[in-house]
């Protein structure tokens, strides 16, 4: 077991075994999220070269730079690499939940859900203060997740039943979210479009304080759980032998998941497909155990969101196109190679 | 198979109370609304035009919308069911399975890039989306030891819309102008569109129209298995590709003429085959004038819920139709 390192908190609480490839791949992950997220930080109306980037995150670059890169392009940024952990971790644990390659949470509907109670709140409670909008948002998710499992209930959950359904739930979210934006006021029809495909424009650091420690607690929360989500890949009948409390985890874990989901969503809107892609490509790279997954799959989430986002901002300059639109772009084509892959299943 | 309506005379008989029944929804859909009317009021616009604003919104507004609706809904029920047989599917529909995303996106690339404006150019570029988009579905949803299969269908329907979604977005936002001309229509609605849609789609609709009921028979026997029609003598694989044409002009059809409306077209034969049973010929006209009255009422709503202002029709018939989705996939696919 020489390719392995082990780690252990507590007798009973939570362990696992990194892959030393997971240690690298996780490496090589974050220094590419770095180094997109600084390039990405030079890119703009004003252009500025990576090395002064550089110089004004260790505090010695120009006032006019640090001015630009700190107070425009820094939230935004670092929004962008929270949101894509989130929604690829999010993605790592329903996939591992429902033992489907196609399933995610927005695919599911989940996004849409959130996106209903954060576009309905931000209309019916206009004064109320923003930063109530992750726990809404982390409400619908939670909710449509409820309303998602029960319907596809019927003497158990079979993955297939419960993505035809996601399927439904999604649309009638989209239809639900179109008709409440007809009821808003002018000024924030703009706003509340932008959930319907999801872009970052225009965050500030309230933002990035708003959903971090949710983020952050939430990612660590699923870490000290990966054992379970571990055990819940081996089936229903192997997990209760192997003396799990198979339907008390499912519960914990979707939890997460939708928690998530939501607080993704209270900022971004509905991103899609970054939570099917991104613990897609980390299994490929490292295999499916979930600690390491789950970790690669939040760099590579980060690294999704920094590029489209990039990309939704560079490439049609002076006009920003919604960062959803190129997630669903690479997206799509994906989902549909790995239908196409599955279709003996 | 017992069904409500077992006799003949029964079902003509049902056929007399839709049409009544599609006449009174007319009527109710011509007099009400933000500008509330009355019968005689409509009859003058025409015999005794004076210029008023009564006047005109029944002759601009109100008829062409009540046309737009009964045409586009008979479309609509028909496609469902046409699909529904074709891939022998309960869930099948013209928005699930992304011929609506298709016919969008090419209209907004048409519109954007390449500048069209003529109606007729505008039909021919929705029938094609509607084509190459229900083509992909399709194909992709055949793929695999266990030929078509619903949950593949769907998935590929949801995956094409997204992809031919974002990618119209993304041409919108480049595009303001061309927006503008666009987004009236990509919010699916049978008001606001003047009567010259209409004239110009209605060829291809009778056409589809009576190829539809042609074909109906054909569609009897291949709903038996392909091997059985086979061994009948059929020629599968022409039926199956004169249905596919029949479906993408019926859409089509719909599409240019209100943009993309969804749902209207798994509900409809549900409840038509639950009324006659199984004969296609009856399924089909039944879930043409269902189609007709479910359009009919879901625009008379459309109206009512957030007066002054109107919700988007493809709204409300997804806000109908998804309850119904969600019924039949937990009945459904169990088998």
């Amino acid at each position: 077991m020489k390719d392995y390192l082990s780690l252990r908190i507590g007798k009973r609480f939570s362990s696992f075994q990194l892959h030393k490839k997971t240690i690298w791949f996780s490496l090589l992950a974050l220094l590419i999220v770095i180094a997109v997220a600084i390039v990405s930080l030079g890119m703009g109306e004003m252009k500025i070269a990576p090395l002064d980037v550089l110089k004004v995150l260790l505090g010695i670059g120009s006032e006019e730079n640090a001015l630009i890169v700190e107070q425009f392009r820094l939230p935004r940024i670092v929004i962008a690499i929270l949101v894509g952990a989130a929604l690829a971790v999010a993605g790592a644990i329903m996939q591992g939940l429902v033992r489907n390659p196609l399933a995610s949470p927005d695919v599911l509907g989940v996004s849409g859900g959130a996106s209903v109670f954060a576009v309905g709140f931000l209309i019916l409670f206009e004064t109320a203060s923003i930063k109530w909008l992750p726990p809404i948002a982390f409400l619908g998710a939670t909710l449509t997740t409820f309303l998602l499992y029960a319907l596809s209930w019927k003497k158990g959950v079979t993955p297939l039943r419960l993505v035809m359904i996601g399927v439904g739930i999604k649309i009638a979210a989209g239809a639900i979210v179109t008709m409440l934006i007809m009821f808003s006021p002018f000024l924030l029809q703009n706003k509340a479009l932008l959930w319907l495909t999801g872009s970052i424009y225009g965050v500030d650091w309230n933002d990035v304080f708003m959903i971090l420690p949710w983020v952050i607690g939430l990612i660590l929360v699923a870490g000290l759980l990966a054992r379970r989500v571990n055990i819940q890949q081996l089936g229903d009948d192997l997990a209760t032998s192997l003396g799990s409390s198979l339907q008390l985890d499912r519960f914990f874990l979707l939890m997460i998941c939708a928690a998530l989901t939501g607080t993704a969503v209270s900022v971004g809107g509905d991103i899609s497909f970054v939570a099917l892609l991104a613990p897609h490509i980390a299994k490929q790279l490292i295999g499916p155990s979930f600690g390491g997954a789950m970790t690669l799959s939040a760099f590579l989430g980060a690294i999704i969101v920094l590029l489209a986002d990039l990309i939704a901002r560079m490439a049609f300059s002076p006009i920003e196109v919604p960062v959803g639109v190129f997630t669903s772009a690479i997206g799509a084509p994906f989902f549909i190679y790995l239908l196409y892959k599955n279709r003996n299943r | 198979m017992s069904s409500l309506l077992a006799s003949n005379f029964r079902k003509i008989l049902g056929v007399a109370f839709a049409i009544l029944l599609l006449t009174y929804l007319s009527y109710a859909s011509l007099i009400f609304g933000v500008i509330d009317t009355s019968w005689q009021t409509a009859i003058d616009a025409y015999t005794n035009f004076n210029g008023s604003n009564e006047h005109i919104v029944i002759k601009e507004v109100r008829v062409p919308r009540v046309l737009n609706a009964l045409t586009v809904g008979f479309c609509l029920g028909l496609a469902g069911t046409l699909l529904q047989s074709l891939t022998r599917n309960p869930v099948a529909d013209v928005e699930l399975f992304g011929l609506n995303a298709g016919a969008s996106l090419f209209v907004v690339f048409a519109v954007t890039f390449v500048g069209i404006s003529s109606l007729t150019q505008f039909t021919w570029i929705s029938f094609l989306g509607a084509a190459v988009a229900g083509l992909i579905v399709y194909l992709l949803g055949s793929f695999g030891r266990d030929g078509l299969s619903p949950v593949k269908l769907v998935l590929a329907g949801a995956a094409i819309t997204a992809l031919a979604s974002s990618i119209r977005h993304g041409m919108m936002v480049l595009n303001e102008k061309a927006t503008d001309e666009v987004l009236f229509w990509l919010a699916g609605s049978v008001g606001g569109r003047k009567l010259e849609y209409l004239a110009t789609v209605f060829p291809y609709m009778i056409i589809a129209w009576i190829a539809a009921f042609v074909l109906a028979r054909p569609i009897q026997t291949l709903l038996m298995g392909d091997d059985v029609a086979k061994g009948l003598g059929q020629r599968t694989l022409l039926v199956k590709f004169s249905v596919g044409i029949v479906i993408v002009l019926l859409s089509g059809c719909a599409v240019a003429v209100a943009g993309p409306i969804g749902f209207v077209g798994l509900v409809t034969p549900h409840l038509a085959r639950y009324l006659v049973g199984i004969d296609t010929r009856w399924v089909l006209l039944y879930s043409g004038l269902l189609g007709s009255i479910l359009l009919l009422l879901a625009d008379i709503g459309a109206r009512y819920i957030a007066m002054p202002a109107e919700v988007p029709i493809g709204v409300m018939t997804a806000l109908i139709g998804i309850p119904f989705f969600i019924y039949v996939a937990r009945k459904g696919l169990d088998k």
